[in-house]
C-alpha cells in the first residue's frame, strides 16, 4: 500500500483512492477552470466539464476552495454526531476556534459550549502547542538534533509538509522532525489523562482540511491517535446557539504563546529564535521554499510557514474573515498569561516522528528515467506546437500542463481548441480537394 | 535533451527562472532530490552572476542518462584574476547588492562545490563561461510502488 512511487493517475481512471478532505461537490461545478490555475501542485483537472482532482498531487491546502466561485470545493470532515459512538468524549479545540467568536464570549464560555454540546471533557490543543515549542526549541541545542540541516521548516502545518513531499522532496530533511500540536494534544488526552481506559474518543475541533486527512493517514508518525475531526463551521451555530446557557463549567488553562500558534508568526513568537522567518498563504511559501532550495536563507534558522491566509484562522473550515479573526485572537491571547500553568499530568517523553517522510514523486513522468526522458522529448514537441496561451480551455491548468497529460496518456492533443480548429481546417482542406476530384470515366481533357 | 534559457541582464529581480525550470524538468525526469538540489543551486548561482556582474547571458541544460551539463555563457566584462575570483568572500559585488543579500563571494566556491566538475573560462573584454557537470547516479532500485 504504497501510493507514494505511482504515477498519477489520469483524471477518472479508476486508482486506488486516496483520501482527502477536499473534495468537490459536482452539482455546484460548472466546469469553469478558475481552480485550476490556482492549484500549487497542478492537480485539478477539468474533464466532462467537471473540475476532477488527482488524489496523488492533492496536498489538501485548500487553496481550491478558497478560489472556487461556485462553493464547489469543499472540506469534508467528521459529524458532530459520531460522538454517540463513544462512552467518553474529548473535544480538542485549535485556538483558532476561539478567534470565530466575538470577545464577549470568554474562552471559558467557548470550552462550555462544547461541553453542552455533548462532550465530557475538553482538552486545549494550545496547551499541547507549549510543549512542542520547548521541543523545538531542543531541536537547536547540542545534541543530536544539532545536525538537523538549518533551517528547519516547521511540521505544523499539514499542507506544507505535503507539499515538502510533491514538490520540494530535497527539503524533507529540513523539516522538524516533531508530532504537530493536534497529535500532541490526542495522544495527551487519549493515552495520558485516559491512558487504558476503554470507549474514550478524543475529537479535534478544527479549522484545517489538511487534519482531517492527517489524522487518517498521517505523515511522520504511524496512527493519530484522533477518533475524529469535525470541522469549526459545522459546529458553529450548534456551539453559538449553546453559549448563552452554557455558563463556565471549565477554566481555559491555555497561555498565550500557545493561543497564538493560531495565527502567523504565533509559533515563531512562542520559539524566540530571531532568526526565524514566518510566512503564510500557499504563493508565499512557494517563494520561501524555492528560495531555501536554491540555497538562499542561509541566515534563517527556522521558517513558521503556514499554508493558509493570516495562519490557522485563515483556515478552510472556519467561518469568520481570517484578518478579522486574527485580530480578535491577538487581543484575546492579550488578556491571557504567557503559559499554561504548570502540568498536572506527566506529557508523552518523545514527541518526535516515529516514521521517515518520504518523497511523493507524483510530478515524475516516469519511474524509469528513459522512459521518462523519451515522454519528455515528446511533451517538449507537444508544448512547442501549443498556442502558449495557458488559457485553461483544455481543462489543463496551462499548455504545458497539456502536453504533459498528452504524454501520460490522460489527454489529447485536440482538447486544445486552437490544435481542433487546426485540424478541422486541415480536414475542411482535404474535403474541398477530395470533391474537385472526379470519376476518371466522367474526366475530360 | 538540451535547453536554452536567455537570462535578462537588466533586472536581476527575474533571475532564476532558468534553473526554476531546470528544476522542473528533473523532477518530472524522477531524477534524485538530492541530485537536483546540487544543480539547481549551482545552475542558480550562476544566472545570479550573470544578471549581477555581466548583464546577462545564456544558460543552456543538456540532460543525458548518464549526466546534467551546464553551460552558462556571458559577454561581459570577463573576470581579471580567476583564482582570486573563486576566493571565499571574494566579491566586487556594489554595496547595494549586499544589503540585498548578495555579494557574499561565495557563489563560484559554491558551484564548485555542488558540481562534480566545474570549469570556469574567462577572458577581460569578452566574457566568461561557466561549465558545470552532475553525473547521475546509477538508477536507485525502486522503492515498490511503481505504476499498477
Ligand atoms: N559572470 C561573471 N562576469 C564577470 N565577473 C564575474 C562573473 N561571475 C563572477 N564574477 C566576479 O567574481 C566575483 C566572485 O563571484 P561569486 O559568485 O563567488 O561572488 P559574488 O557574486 O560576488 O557574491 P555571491 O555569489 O555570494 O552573492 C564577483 O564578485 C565578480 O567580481
Ligand atoms: S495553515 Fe493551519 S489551517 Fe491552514 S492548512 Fe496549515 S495547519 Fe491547516
Ligand atoms: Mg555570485
Amino acid at each position: 500500500m504504497n501510493p507514494d512511487g505511482e504515477a498519477p493517475e489520469g483524471p477518472g481512471e479508476a486508482a486506488p483512492r486516496l483520501f482527502h478532505s477536499v473534495k468537490l461537490d459536482p452539482d455546484k461545478c460548472v466546469g469553469c477552470t478558475t481552480c485550476i490555475k490556482k492549484c500549487p501542485t497542478e492537480a485539478i483537472r477539468v474533464r466532462k466539464g467537471r473540475a476532477r482532482i488527482i488524489d496523488e498531487r492533492c496536498i489538501d491546502c485548500g487553496e481550491c476552495i478558497r478560489t472556487c466561485p461556485h462553493g464547489a470545493k469543499k472540506a469534508v470532515s467528521d459529524p458532530l454526531s459520531m460522538i454517540a459512538g463513544y462512552r467518553h468524549t474529548i473535544a480538542l479545540p485549535a485556538p483558532s476556534l476561539y478567534a470565530q467568536f466575538d470577545e464577549r464570549w470568554s474562552i471559558d464560555r467557548l470550552l462550555s459550549g462544547l461541553l453542552a454540546l455533548g462532550f465530557d471533557e475538553v482538552f486545549e490543543v494550545a496547551e499541547a502547542a507549549e510543549l512542542v515549542t520547548a521541543r523545538s526549541r531542543g531541536l537547536f541545542e547540542a545534541g543530536p538534533a544539532a545536525d538537523l540541516p538549518k533551517p528547519l521548516i516547521s511540521s505544523a502545518c499539514p499542507a506544507v509538509v505535503k507539499l515538502v513531499q510533491v514538490r520540494y522532496p530535497s527539503l524533507i530533511s529540513h523539516l522538524a522532525p516533531l508530532l504537530p500540536p493536534v497529535e500532541v494534544a490526542a495522544r495527551i488526552a487519549k493515552h495520558v489523562l485516559h491512558a487504558g481506559e476503554e470507549g474514550v474518543g478524543v475529537f479535534l475541533v478544527s479549522p484545517c482540511a489538511g487534519k482531517v486527512t492527517a489524522a487518517r493517514s498521517p505523515v511522520g508518525y504511524a496512527r493519530s491517535a484522533l477518533d475524529g475531526v469535525i470541522g469549526i463551521k459545522d459546529l458553529y451555530l450548534p456551539l453559538r446557539a449553546v453559549l448563552g446557557q452554557a455558563g463556565d463549567r471549565i477554566r481555559s488553562r491555555a497561555g498565550r504563546r500557545g493561543v497564538e500558534w493560531a495565527r502567523t508568526e504565533g509559533e515563531a513568537d512562542a520559539l524566540g529564535e530571531r532568526r526565524s522567518i514566518s510566512v503564510d498563504g500557499i504563493a508565499s511559501v512557494i517563494g520561501v521554499l524555492e528560495a531555501l532550495e536554491n540555497g538562499k536563507l542561509k541566515d534563517v534558522a527556522y521558517i513558521e510557514a503556514l499554508a493558509c491566509p493570516a495562519g490557522c484562522v485563515g483556515g478552510p473550515l472556519t467561518v469568520e474573515n481570517p484578518y478579522i479573526a486574527r485580530n480578535r485572537l491577538r487581543n484575546r491571547a492579550e488578556a491571557l498569561p504567557e503559559n499554561a500553568p504548570p502540568l498536572s499530568y506527566e506529557p508523552p517523553s518523545d514527541l518526535g516522528w516515529s516514521e521517515a517522510v518520504a518523497p511523493r514523486s507524483a510530478l515524475a513522468l516516469d519511474p524509469d528515467m528513459l522512459k521518462a526522458m523519451i515522454m519528455m522529448e515528446e511533451m517538449d514537441q507537444l508544448a512547442a506546437a501549443l498556442p502558449g496561451l495557458d488559457c485553461g480551455s483544455c481543462g489543463a491548468p496551462s499548455c504545458q500542463a497539456l502536453a504533459e497529460d498528452v504524454v501520460r496518456g490522460v489527454a489529447v492533443e485536440t482538447d486544445c481548441v486552437f490544435k481542433l480548429r487546426e485540424s478541422v481546417r486541415e480536414l475542411a482542406g482535404r474535403l474541398l480537394a477530395l470533391e474537385e476530384l472526379k470519376p476518371p470515366g466522367l474526366d475530360k481533357d | 535533451m538540451k535547453y536554452r534559457y536567455a537570462v535578462p541582464g537588466d533586472d536581476f529581480s527575474m533571475a532564476g527562472k532558468a534553473s526554476a525550470e531546470v528544476k522542473r524538468i528533473l523532477g518530472q525526469l524522477g531524477i534524485d532530490p538530492a541530485i537536483i538540489k546540487r544543480t539547481s543551486v549551482a545552475m542558480y548561482e550562476a544566472e545570479i552572476n550573470m544578471a549581477i556582474h555581466a548583464g546577462g547571458g545564456i544558460a543552456e541544460a543538456e540532460i543525458s542518462p548518464e549526466r546534467i551539463l551546464i553551460t552558462m555563457a556571458d559577454e561581459g566584462p570577463g573576470i581579471p584574476d580567476i583564482e582570486l575570483a573563486m576566493t571565499e568572500g571574494y566579491s566586487t559585488a556594489p554595496e547595494w547588492i549586499r544589503e540585498l543579500g548578495f555579494g557574499a563571494g561565495m557563489g563560484l566556491p559554491n558551484m564548485k562545490r555542488n558540481a562534480d566538475e566545474f570549469r570556469l573560462e574567462s577572458a577581460v573584454g569578452k566574457g566568461t563561461t561557466v561549465t558545470m557537470l552532475i553525473r547521475l547516479a546509477p538508477a536507485p532500485v525502486a522503492g515498490g510502488g511503481g505504476r499498477a
